[in-house]
């Protein structure tokens, strides 16, 4: 017996507009893959959700209209206004905000249904407890494991890699705890009502458990980080829909459970990372080697925008390779006037984007995107390397650990075997970025003091601007 | 429902989750990610449910706020993701037919 069994009856019509529904979600997701239908993939999904919506106030019985209204005014109007007030180089930790509400609405609802079933006589049965147990766990340590994941894309914390000492230890405690806690309650199925504190105290502890799971992990992993965490709270979805016995939640959780789960492999293989390895193995955490920052002075070539403009307009081939720098620096528009100039002077100008450049895969491609730069001139990375020899001027912008060459040459790096852009085989390189400071990875990047490269430490919308003048004056 | 049905339900829509998104150009990750991500904000049905049913003041704004984060969650994740996948809609071809189109 479901404990809300009574939504059944009413379920006909609303159980037809689901399926309806789950139509378009499937064909919204695999329009989803191609850029052509993309967008309209995603409108598709949205009109789903709106049905699926429709039809769950159609059910039987729904009451509380004050309640429901309310919630939806006030999760409506914050969604419109944070998305449409969001810059573009912020989209990722948007992603990893809204991420941990649906996180934290599942955890709501588990606690919610706990309540519900605990206080009806009789035991709660097997197939509704664990489901909810399940959906409360890992609801929670969703919405707690995006809230820091937040907090270290918009640099609230730090995005080095924190290592907690015996940090692994108290993880693994902590899941014992959550697992002997849950079997606890299943034990107990028949006076539920007496353990409301116990079925708290899971909450908190997996809360505390998505914490320091995420606290660990170095900037650059971030991506893979939500993805996963994505995929999580999907799962936790179709978990409160095994509890609340709604077919709508299974098959849309389910699959963003499993979409999710492949997305977030494809991102850990385009960064030569496994998922365990990002989360059990901080980036970077024992530096081993001479390839970190010690602080000391190296040598290195600095130079003004006036060189770098004569550099460029005298070669026949300029690969512009855009990180995140570019992105903080809001410069895609200045970099894309700066390549206009450079054209107009016969130089062929194309941009090497790395698979995580920017803070997720595809970040850089929207960014530039954004600026109108012609999407043939955005290479792959795979494409564009062989061509690195016979590049006379490659300018990196705000990138950092992607175009380490360590992480080909040193073995020992904390980065080694993460494919990069080989700007270091050009004949020669221009960098511009505000310092020498080491990327997300906390390392230094040899590239910086190799005798082709040359250092140009502006902000990277500034010294594209800069060059793109003096380009125009030669 | 019986719990069997749920997990035949739960099998199959996981196998049709990973046939749907085999092969994604890098270019799309982040869009994609985003689009899943606003459809697991599903579980604002379960809010309204929850909120539909409560009788207790505490379960009622257990379900409120599950409501509004659902929302959230479902409302910011699609227009972000239309933000994102806007900027490709906008290309130079298709520029070039219409050369009246307005500069951004």
């Amino acid at each position: 017996m479901s404990t809300l069994a009574v939504l059944e009856p009413g379920g006909d019509v609303a159980t037809a507009l689901y399926i309806v529904a789950f139509a378009m979600f499937i064909l919204g997701l695999r329009q989803g893959t191609h850029p052509r239908t993309a967008k309209q993939g995603n409108l598709l999904a949205a009109v789903g959700m709106a049905v699926a919506v429709v039809a769950t106030l159609l059910l039987d019985g729904i009451g509380n209209w004050g309640i429901i209204v309310g919630g939806l005014a006030v999760g409506t109007a914050i969604g419109v206004l944070a998305s449409i007030r969001v810059q573009m180089t912020e989209m990722p930790q948007m992603v990893a905000l809204y991420n941990g509400v649906g996180g934290g609405a599942v955890a709501l609802i588990a606690w919610s249904e706990f309540r519900h079933g605990a206080a009806l006589p009789g035991d709660f049965p097997l197939d509704e407890l664990i489901p909810v147990l399940f959906a409360a766990v890992v609801g929670s340590v969703s919405f707690w494991g995006s809230n820091i994941a937040f907090a270290k894309l918009q640099d609230l914390i730090s995005t080095k890699p924190l290592a907690v000492p015996g940090q692994q230890v108290i993880n693994a405690l902590l899941l014992v705890g959550i697992v002997a806690a849950c079997v606890i309650l299943v034990a107990n199925d028949g006076e539920l009502a007496d353990y409301e504190g116990l079925f708290i105290g899971v909450l908190i502890a997996a809360g505390i458990l998505g914490n320091l799971a995420v606290l660990p992990i170095g900037g650059a992993d971030m991506p893979v980080v939500i993805s996963l965490l994505n995929a999580f709270t999907g799962l936790s979805a179709a978990a409160a829909g095994f509890a609340l016995d709604n077919v709508a939640l299974i098959v849309a959780g389910t699959l963003v459970g499993s979409s999710g789960t492949l997305l977030t492999m494809e991102m850990a293989t385009a960064m030569n990372r496994s998922v365990s390895n990002v989360l059990f193995a901080g980036f970077g955490g024992a530096p081993a080697g001479g390839a970190v920052g010690t602080g000391e002075e190296r040598p290195h070539t600095s130079i003004g925008a006036q060189d770098a403009a004569i550099k460029l307009a005298y070669a026949d081939s300029v690969v512009i390779v855009p990180g995140y720098g570019l992105a903080v620096a809001q410069a895609q528009h200045a970099v894309k006037e700066m390549a206009d100039e450079l054209e107009k002077k016969g130089v062929t100008v194309n941009y090497a984007i790395h698979p995580v450049a920017g803070r997720m895969p595809g970040h850089m491609n929207v960014l530039l995107a954004e600026a109108d730069v012609d999407y043939e001139k955005l290479r792959e990375m795979e494409d564009i390397n062989p061509e690195m020899p016979r590049t006379d001027v490659a300018v990196v912008i705000g990138a950092n650990d992607v175009t380490n060459p360590a992480a080909k040459n040193d073995p020992d790096s904390p980065i080694a075997g993460m494919p990069i852009i080989e700007v270091h085989e050009a004949q020669q390189v221009i960098v511009i970025k505000r310092s020498l400071s080491p990327g997300f990875a906390g390392i230094d990047n040899d590239l910086f003091y190799e005798p082709n490269t040359s250092m140009l430490f502006a902000d990277a919308k500034a010294a594209a601007a800069e060059i793109a003048g003096e380009i125009q004056n030669l | 429902m019986d719990v069997i049905t749920e997990i035949t339900i739960f099998v199959l829509a996981a196998f049709v989750g990973f046939e749907v998104i085999s092969k994604v150009p890098t270019t799309l990750h982040t869009p994609l990610m985003s689009q899943t991500n606003a459809i697991h904000g599903i579980v604002m049905l379960g809010g309204l449910i929850v909120a539909g049913y409560a009788d207790d003041t505490l379960e009622k704004t257990i379900g409120l706020i599950a409501i509004a984060f659902g929302a959230i969650n479902i409302v910011g994740g699609f227009m972000v993701t239309d933000r994102m996948l806007g900027m490709f809609v906008r290309k130079p071809k298709a520029a070039a037919k219409d050369p009246e189109a307005p500069k951004p």
